[in-house]
């Protein structure tokens, strides 16, 4: 039961570690052999307009991979890619070894892929608690009759998942919200509640759309905390859009550039930060 | 031997029936057409206010009947036809100033299900407000139209039915002048496109709400007379009017040329439909006919003919 | 002060996740179910129950099944009497053909007809967003009553074109029939509603609950997580014609014993989407509370000017009582979505505190 042991290293997890600020957690030393997803020479257009062009990467296995570049660069379009949303006219995306076809989103899911958006796409009419456990439906097996009655293997199996979704509330900090209406939320604590839904499918795969959007200074500080210990305490691959500089410098592990559609860059923060190609599309042209 | 006799009555007998006497075969895609373009108008209607903005106003088959019923209302208070006329185009504008004041206003960022479910109230207050005031029972419309029958190469029409699609076609004609050139025209669109960004560079919203339902009223008012004047002005209209629905399916939800040329395939296909295959099954079948061409055309094409393509954002 | 939770902890997730999770509400429920089952059937007058009761029963169980569809999935049906209908009329093949088979198994055997004919309708409409739904049961409303109509099979070939209960017995009781006492139909309403409506709270506060809602939500972020829309929602549509079949049943075999098509119309549809809209989208308890407000307002408006001694002229008071439907509606829709049933939370919300404001 994998359910089990989780919960007990995430119940555990936010006064075993104090000092919390992360940052070092992605220090140099880690090493990511095992490719978990591979894109090659993806592209995607709509109409006439390109969104991506030839773009190829790999996400390895337990890293923190941030897809960076300015607005329109087509960041959010590889994420719904990735997660099947898109399928881009060329190119190949391999997951998990198998090359994927053509797939809806909730295959997508079905094979452990899971996300947040840029914009909060929570279900606004339910609670905190049924949001995230929404995030557990695709573990839930039980079928119609026994939900008709909700008695016996199905209201075990909804406590066995509710005591999942409670651990995560435990691990967000958000127990007080429980059974709050989403859509009554402050914005960050919605940012928050998402990440929750998404980390309750116990993803293997985890895309962050601007997890830190219009978020001061210290809700960004608590994101990346949540963020790094997802990864280190579940070993969580986590890719990640974000603009702030210096979180996305911090926290990754490898980063890629892209710029009107291409990749422009790929390495390690520093190797990023020094080429010149990024500084030209940061600085030269002035947009972003 | 019976299978052979029914393939013969469904898929050969018909269609020789039309061949042999194409002079009614011809009369019976007339009625199709005048049908139709009273479905037109009437979808006409719908597209405005979907376009503009975004609501799918099921009030629309009950803006007609109200149209037409404060028209008779008038003229039988003894007022004359075109201050009746006036009169009823006023009593419209009032109508689409208390839907914004008093509805869409506070129904802004809702879903549109709950837009939706509103018109569907809407169509019912002023319905029982409609014959509160002006009476339930079937009123005559008489404005003065000839009604003359006449005869050309063996075809019998009508001088009121060619009327009809005249000033049908009239109305398309001012109503495509009006978006495309005109300011408020241009604001109209602007407002479809992207409510916010309209907001923002100074189109003000409510002006635009209450214009593009006044003119839907209008398109009411005159496919209102229209109907009013074939069939006399009663509750029944509001009925006929939900067949704009399947139209908007077949047309597309947004497309003017959409709404006219739906019309016409559907108020010519349940005519023929009617005539030639509905007595195989017992008739009536004029009823269900254009839902039914509606959710077939759905499995094919689910933006409608003239629709766009939908791409999803995340 | 009688109303308070002070002191009921719940110390299992099962507890709280139960459905009154205060005692006063369980021990309330348990008493109106006592006084509806045992108090009712000998006090209540025939016309109390023809008139009143029965009908509300039918309705709260077909307002249950589109607010499942409505409130809970967010797919809007204008085609609520065309299922009933095929309830109506399936149990009436069944019944006649089978005479020995069980009533109430007639009935569901007619509910699961009525959702097959839920899923041909579904499926072309449900593939792509938007209210094509609507349309789509608007084609089965205008079908199914034309259907019912032009073909003599569905009501035996009998001269009338009406549909009539035959006596049928159940434990050596005449259920249904002429010769069934409005007690007996009273009581065994209230029975399949009462089980109905649990198995519909079951469902909406479970997966199935969850999965409806969250497509109900936001389609593509429910696609995202592992729901397939199209399937969600086509479950939720045949779960809701299955609902409105048998109620359709209910309505000719438990009331009025005997109908024609013409008991189905668009009107019974609408009538039936205002008890979901002014009860409260998304409640089991609203459906009830709206259906009690539907049936109730025009019995309401009959007599009330009597009260007064004025007499109000018959059309004038179907008049009033149309707009004052529509006018709910939109006020309903503005003010409080959840409706009736939200008012009443309200109450309860402010009862827990009374009488300390604060």
């Amino acid at each position: 039961m994998t359910v089990t042991e989780v919960s007990a290293e995430t119940a555990a997890q936010p006064n075993a570690e104090p000092e919390g600020d992360g940052a070092p957690t992605a220090a140099p030393e880690r090493v990511f052999d095992e490719v978990l997803l591979e894109i090659s020479g993806v592209s995607l257009s709509f109409g006439g307009v390109v969104a991506l062009s030839d773009v190829s990467f790999d996400i390895c296995k337990g890293e923190i991979r941030a897809i960076i570049g300015p607005n329109g660069a087509g960041k959010s379009s590889m994420l719904n890619v990735i997660n099947g949303f898109y399928h881009p006219q060329q190119g190949t995306i391999t997951y998990k070894g198998n090359v994927r076809k053509k797939m809806r989103p909730h295959r997508a899911a079905a094979e452990g892929i899971a996300r947040t958006f840029q914009n909060i796409a929570l279900f606004r009419g339910m609670s905190t608690l049924d949001n995230i456990m929404t995030g557990r439906l695709l573990k839930m097996r039980r079928g119609l009759l026994w939900q008709a009655l909700y008695w016996g293997p199905a209201r075990d199996e909804e406590i066995v998942h509710r005591e999942f979704a409670e651990h995560i509330i435990d691990f967000l900090e958000i127990e007080a919200i429980r059974k709050t209406v989403v859509g009554q939320l402050p914005y960050g604590l919605q940012k928050r509640v998402e990440l929750g839904r998404a980390l309750a499918a116990e993803p293997e795969l985890l895309l962050l759309d601007e997890p830190m959007a219009g978020m001061n200074v210290e809700e960004k500080e608590d994101m990346s905390r949540f963020i790094i210990d997802v990864n280190d305490e579940f070993g969580t691959t986590i890719a990640l859009i974000e603009h702030d500089m210096s979180i996305v410098m911090d926290l990754s592990d490898r980063v890629v550039v892209l710029d009107y559609g291409r990749k422009i860059a790929d390495g390690t923060p520093d190797q990023v930060r020094a080429n010149p190609a990024v500084i030209e599309a940061y600085l030269g042209v002035g947009h972003g | 031997m019976e299978f052979i006799s029914f393939l013969n009555l469904v898929f050969v007998a018909p269609f020789v029936d039309m061949v042999s006497f194409p002079i009614f075969f011809a009369e019976v895609v007339i009625a199709g057409v005048l049908t139709g373009i009273m479905y037109s108008l009437v979808a006409l209607g719908f597209v405005l206010i979907f376009k503009a903005s975004g609501v799918f106003n099921f009030a629309q088959g009950a803006m007609v009947l109200f149209a037409a019923l404060t028209l008779v209302g008038l003229m039988e208070l003894g007022v004359p036809v075109l201050a009746a006329l006036l009169g009823a185009v006023a009593v419209m504008t009032v109508l689409a100033f208390a839907v914004e004041r008093f509805m869409l206003r506070h129904l802004i960022n809702q879903d549109d299900i709950i837009l939706f479910m509103a018109t569907i109230g809407l169509t019912f207050l002023i319905q029982g407000f409609g014959e509160m005031v002006w009476g339930s029972n079937v009123k005559a419309l008489d404005i003065g139209i000839p009604s003359e029958s006449f005869e050309v190469g063996g075809i019998l029409l009508n001088e009121f039915d060619l009327f009809a699609a005249g000033s049908g076609a009239v109305l398309v004609a001012v109503l495509a002048v009006f978006f495309h050139y005109t300011r408020i025209g241009r604001a109209l669109r602007a407002v479809a496109d992207d409510h916010q960004a309209a907001m923002a560079v100074g189109i003000p919203l409510k002006t635009i709400w209450v214009t593009v339902w006044s003119v839907a009223g209008f398109v009411g008012l005159v496919a209102g007379i229209m109907w009013g004047a074939k069939s006399g002005v009663q509750f029944s209209l509001s009925l006929i009017a939900l067949k704009a629905l399947p139209v908007l399916i077949l047309g597309g939800f947004t497309s003017v040329p959409g709404a006219i040329v739906g019309g016409l395939i559907i108020g010519v296909g349940e005519k023929i439909a009617e005539i030639y295959w509905g007595p195989l099954v017992g008739g009536a079948i004029e009823n269900w006919f254009a839902y039914m061409l509606a959710l077939v055309f759905l499995l094919f094409r689910p933006q409608g003919l003239f629709g766009e393509r939908i791409i999803e954002r995340v | 002060m009688l109303y308070r939770e002070t002191g009921q902890f719940k110390i299992s997730y099962a507890a709280d996740q139960s459905v009154f999770p205060i005692a006063q509400d369980r021990w309330f429920i348990a008493a109106a179910l006592a006084f509806a089952f045992l108090v009712v059937p000998w006090i209540a007058n025939e016309y109390m129950l023809q008139a009143v009761l029965i009908p509300l029963l039918i309705f709260s169980m077909a307002a249950i099944g589109l607010n499942l569809l409505v409130g809970y999935a967010g797919q809007l049906s204008l085609g609520t009497g065309g299922f009933m209908a095929v309830g109506a009329y399936m149990t009436y093949k069944l019944t006649t053909a089978f005479p020995d088979l069980n009533i109430i198994v007639a009935f569901l055997l007619a509910g699961l007809v009525a959702a097959g004919v839920g899923l041909v309708f579904g499926i072309p409409s449900l593939r792509i967003k938007g209210f094509y739904l609507a349309v789509a049961t608007l084609a089965s409303q205008f079908f199914l009553l034309w259907l019912f109509n032009k073909v003599a099979w569905f009501y035996n070939y009998n001269s009338s074109g009406t549909i009539t209960a035959p006596p049928r017995e159940m434990f050596g009781v005449v259920v249904t029939g002429p010769t069934a006492t409005a007690e007996v139909r009273y009581t065994v309403a209230l029975s399949i509603v009462v089980v109905f409506a649990i198995i519909a709270k079951n469902l909406v506060r479970g997966r199935i609950g969850r999965s409806w809602m969250a497509v109900r939500d936001m389609d593509i972020a429910a696609e995202i997580i592992g729901i397939r829309p199209f399937q969600t929602k086509l479950m939720a549509f045949a779960i809701s014609s299955f609902y409105c079949g048998v109620a359709g049943a209910m309505l000719v075999f438990l009331w009025l014993g005997s109908a024609e098509t013409e008991a189905f119309s668009i009107n019974e549809s609408f009538n039936v989407l205002f008890m979901v809209i002014i009860g409260g989208l998304g409640s089991i308890l609203g459906s009830f509370l709206g259906a009690a407000f539907i049936v109730g307002l025009p019995i309401f408006l009959t007599n009330a000017p009597q009260w007064f001694g004025a007499a109000m002229p018959i059309d004038l008071q179907k008049h009033i009582e149309i707009m004052l439907f529509g006018s709910m509606i939109i006020f309903f829709l503005i003010v409080e979505p959840h409706g009736l049933a939200r008012l009443w939370q309200i109450t309860k919300q402010k009862l827990r505190l009374w009488p300390f404001p604060y």
